[in-house]
């Protein structure tokens, strides 16, 4: 586990010269991160576009989790199944499948033709952050909501009863009661979410428009095309920081939250 | 009083408890899918009535309880509170709080923020929350945890907590899921006498729900012995304990012998019926009771005696059954002494232990001895 980072942390501190990796303890790849605001810029737009997924993904992933949680009686197992099935297939596969419902000739384009509220294909769903928002929270979403249905069903109905019995309406027992026993399930699904989000490459590669590019993509790009690894370690290190820091954040607030209950 | 079964005459003189009703319970019946949970259960409790549904588990108290509360729509039949019809009312607009099994206290708020939790859905002022809720967890004597958490608290304290956070609402009915069965002997003890007494200091209509006899004979006003979703008697615990209706009631409440019998004649409410051996015995017969033909005859064992205690002057020795003494059992407080009667039949007799003297009888197992019954402590049972 910790080997590969230390690697990565060292290969940060060195550089390249032309082919090979010059050895020698240098602060280089950081000036570049600095000085271009090319990488601040992309790191910014990785972390908002991982925000807006994590939050939507907060969004549809609590109704369903509620519902298989509380609601369900019969064939919860195969729901759950249902949940987790996209993630037998390739990751790769369903990024694919989005480009071939998103693309100008796909398969929305293809129904809204069809039902006239468009007349020409729309190029725009394509190759644009919508589209890496739309697949990142698709293929994100049974990590939301796997531990949120876990949170959800360990609590005791008679909570949710004693606070309706106590004069709370269904919306009210939602925000003091629901979604504050929730945290922990809230906290470990966005970490994921928003950390796999954070470091994908894939996606952006694939759905992103020319100017969409994410952090992952330049790293990507340092190790492989343009073969300076140092650089890309060093690209690595604020995404790596960034991620360490909400863990232990929700760490703490995790350990506050034991205390306190 | 209405109940799904008459009434017996003896329960007449409790009627004025009833004079205003506080829950009506109208043929209400709770089905799930092909199971009956309730079936067709009628009772009206008083206002401020200490009521408890006593039953095996299973036998539709609880059910009937949520039904109240409105976690469980009745299937058919009308429930009131205070005379308003509260079918189709959600539990946060019913004028009834609950004190649940395990508590059910919010892990994630304070003692303080629990016991508030209605007032601010009300929207009671902050100032006056403050008060109500001191004002609440000092009559349920548990002052100064405001700030813990429950987890931190005792299952007494926790349950006091729980009850705190309902009466501070001041509700119409206070309803009470088995709240004592985690708690140890002692405390539970204790809480059965507190409870009672916060019943008439408040003045809420109490619905009680346990399968303990002791505890609902501890408490309450009046008990509905249910079994199989059906209302099998209601009375005060002396009517319940000293003339049950059926075998189910009085097998349940407490120990009985049920003795197989036939009745032979009936006068008035008197009935003389020949024991399975042969013996006549004068006993006392109930509404419903039959009155030819086999039957079933319920005597407490504390209510027996034995031919040798009453001596000269008891005046009973005539209503008696001769058997021979098949063991006898200490147990402290009395002394149970198992009669054999003649083709088999056991009886029970309790003796209070009052002291080396009395205890000091020298029969053996197998020596003769006739069991003594005071006709009104016998009684017929409808089956």
């Amino acid at each position: 586990m910790v080997a590969p980072l230390a690697i990565l942390l060292v290969h940060a501190f060195w550089s390249v010269d032309y082919l090979t990796i010059q050895r020698s303890f240098m602060l280089e790849n950081f000036r570049t991160l600095l000085t271009s605001d090319l990488y601040g810029r992309v790191l910014g737009r990785s972390v908002a576009i991982a925000a807006v997924v994590t939050l939507i993904d907060i969004v549809l992933a609590f109704p369903v989790a509620y519902f298989l949680a509380k609601k369900v009686r019969r064939h919860r197992e195969v729901l759950l199944l249902l949940v987790v099935f996209p993630l037998w297939s390739s990751y790769l596969v369903r990024v694919f499948a989005w480009k071939t419902i998103l693309g100008t000739s796909g398969i929305l384009n293809t129904f809204l033709l069809w039902t006239g509220v468009i007349e020409v294909p729309v190029s725009a769903f394509l190759y644009s952050k919508t589209a890496m928002i739309i697949t990142f929270c698709q293929v994100w979403l049974p990590f939301m909501i796997l531990p949120l249905y876990t949170v959800i069903d360990r609590m005791p109905n008679a909570l949710l009863e004693a606070s309706a019995d106590l004069g709370a309406t269904g919306r009210q027992t939602f925000w003091k009661v629901i979604l504050p026993l929730s945290l922990p399930g809230l906290l470990a699904g966005s970490l994921s979410v928003f950390s796999l989000t954070l470091g994908d490459y894939i996606t952006p590669t694939l759905l992103g428009g020319p100017g969409d590019q994410m952090i992952g993509r330049l790293v990507a790009d340092s190790f492989g095309m343009s073969n300076n690894w140092p650089l890309g370690a060093a690209l690595v290190l604020p995404v790596l920081l960034i991620v360490s820091i909400l863990i232990w954040g929700a760490g703490r607030f995790g350990a506050l939250g034991r205390t306190a209950s | 009083m209405s109940v799904a079964v008459p009434s017996p005459s003896t329960s007449t003189a409790r009627t004025a408890a009833v004079a205003q009703p506080g829950i009506e319970l109208r043929k209400v019946r709770k089905s799930f899918g092909e199971t009956v949970a309730v079936d067709e259960v009628s009772l009206v409790v008083g206002r401020g009535e200490f009521l408890t549904l006593l039953g095996p588990s299973g036998c539709g108290k609880t059910t009937t309880l949520r039904m109240i509360g409105g976690f469980e729509l009745p299937t058919s039949g009308e429930i009131a509170i205070d005379g308003e019809t509260m079918n189709h009312r959600p539990p946060h607009r019913r004028p009834v709080n609950t004190v649940f099994q395990n508590y059910a206290l919010f892990p994630h708020l304070t003692v303080a923020g629990n016991v508030a939790y209605g007032l601010e859905m009300a929207g009671v002022a902050k100032a006056e929350r403050q008060r109500r809720v001191a004002d609440a967890l000092e009559m349920v004597r548990l002052p100064g945890v405001e700030n813990r958490r429950p987890s931190e608290l005792s299952g007494g304290q926790q349950q006091r907590v729980a009850l705190a956070r309902a009466l501070v609402n001041r509700p119409a009915v206070l309803l009470l899921d088995e709240p004592l069965g985690a708690l140890d002997l002692k405390l539970r003890k204790a809480m059965q006498v507190e409870l009672k007494q916060l019943n008439r200091a408040v003045g809420a209509t109490f619905v009680y729900v346990t399968h303990d006899q002791e505890e609902a004979l501890a408490m309450s006003d009046r008990i509905a012995v249910m079994s199989a979703g059906r209302v099998l008697q209601l009375g005060t615990p002396e009517e319940i304990y000293e003339s049950p209706r059926n075998r189910f009631v009085a097998d349940f409440i407490g120990q009985t012998n049920l003795l197989p019998v036939e009745v032979v004649a009936i006068e008035g409410d008197r009935a003389r019926v020949r024991v399975s051996g042969g013996q006549i015995l004068t006993c006392r017969t109930t509404a419903g009771a039959p009155v030819a033909g086999p039957a079933t005859l319920a005597v407490r064992p504390e209510r027996l005696h034995l031919r040798s205690e009453l001596g000269e002057t008891g005046g009973l020795a005539w209503n008696h059954l001769e058997g021979t003494l098949a063991e006898t059992i200490y147990l402290g407080t009395h002394t149970q002494w198992v009669v054999e009667l003649p083709d088999g039949v056991s009886i029970v007799v309790h003796r209070q232990n009052r002291g080396p003297a009395e205890r000091g009888e020298s029969l053996g197992p197998g020596e003769p001895i006739a069991v003594v019954i005071d006709p009104d402590a016998a009684t017929l049972l409808a089956e």
